[in-house]
């Protein structure tokens, strides 16, 4: 037999790493759950690891029909698949942890530093009147800050 | 944002609320607040006054080597002063609106 038979458990193997790689900021990013740890995304990550398995043994085999360039396609498609992983545990455990330790940060007790800002219609606005102007007709309880990175 | 966005009403409700600040400029975050539908209010801080003062300040990790922000929330009672802070050690491990409601729940 000489037909042209494709190493399946590789190339889904392969796009199931991708998959893993990009459903993380498309999608699970979105839900705490799994974007504080990204258990779906490893579990995705490890389906696709033994899909490569099982791709790169049958790559290897004796019995394909082109055995040195099927070596050479498996290798490729395995190492591109690694280094995806590798990029992946890298941005979200490493990358990710690189944050100034902020220890002149306002602490518990303290009072937050005033500051006058302008809104995303370019109206000055105080942190006194964001603890003072009413929430619904009653006077608020108090601020939450949530300082973030922006998007520039 | 987007967590806190879902949970504005029980933010209301409790009569705490939540602001954001970034080194955005106004018609950045105005985009912003459009497209992802955030009411709350968005602040600019273009210059990094504010965000250095809290002590925020990331060196050089925006556009350019900009300065910007590090993620970090406060929840200030309505005399100013801090109740709880969230310095969080990985970008991608934010405070969940629930710990910050059930903290808000202690406030007067």
């Amino acid at each position: 037999m000489t037909a042209r038979r494709l190493n399946w458990p590789l190339w889904v193997g392969f796009l199931l790493t991708l998959a893993a790689f990009f459903t993380y900021f498309a999608v699970f990013v979105q839900f705490p759950v799994t974007r504080d740890f990204p258990w779906a995304n490893l579990v995705l990550f490890l389906i696709a690891g033994l899909l490569l398995f099982l791709g790169i043994r049958k790559g290897f085999a004796s019995d394909r029909p082109h055995p040195t360039r099927s070596k050479i396609i498996t290798s490729i498609v395995g190492l591109l698949s690694l280094v995806v992983f590798a990029f992946f545990v890298f941005v979200i455990f490493v990358a990710a942890r690189w944050l100034p330790a902020s220890t002149g940060a306002p602490h518990v007790g303290q009072r937050a530093p005033e500051f006058t800002l302008s809104d995303t219609t370019g109206k000055q606005v105080s942190l006194n009147e964001l603890l003072s102007s009413p929430i619904n007709g009653s006077a608020p309880k108090g601020v939450l800050l949530v300082f973030y990175r922006g998007y520039w | 944002m987007r967590s806190i966005e879902k949970s504005l009403d029980k933010f209301s409700e409790v009569g705490i609320r939540p602001v954001a600040i970034s080194v955005d400029s106004s018609e950045v975050s105005r985009d912003l607040a459009q497209k992802a539908g955030y009411t709350f209010p968005i602040l600019s801080d273009p210059n990094v006054e504010v965000i250095r003062r809290y002590d925020l300040v990331h060196a050089g990790a925006g556009e350019n080597r900009h300065d910007i922000a590090r993620p970090a929330e406060f929840l200030l009672d309505s005399s100013g002063t801090v109740r709880w802070v969230n310095l969080t050690e990985n970008y991608w491990v934010r405070a969940r609106p629930e710990q910050i409601l059930e903290v808000s729940k202690l406030l007067k």
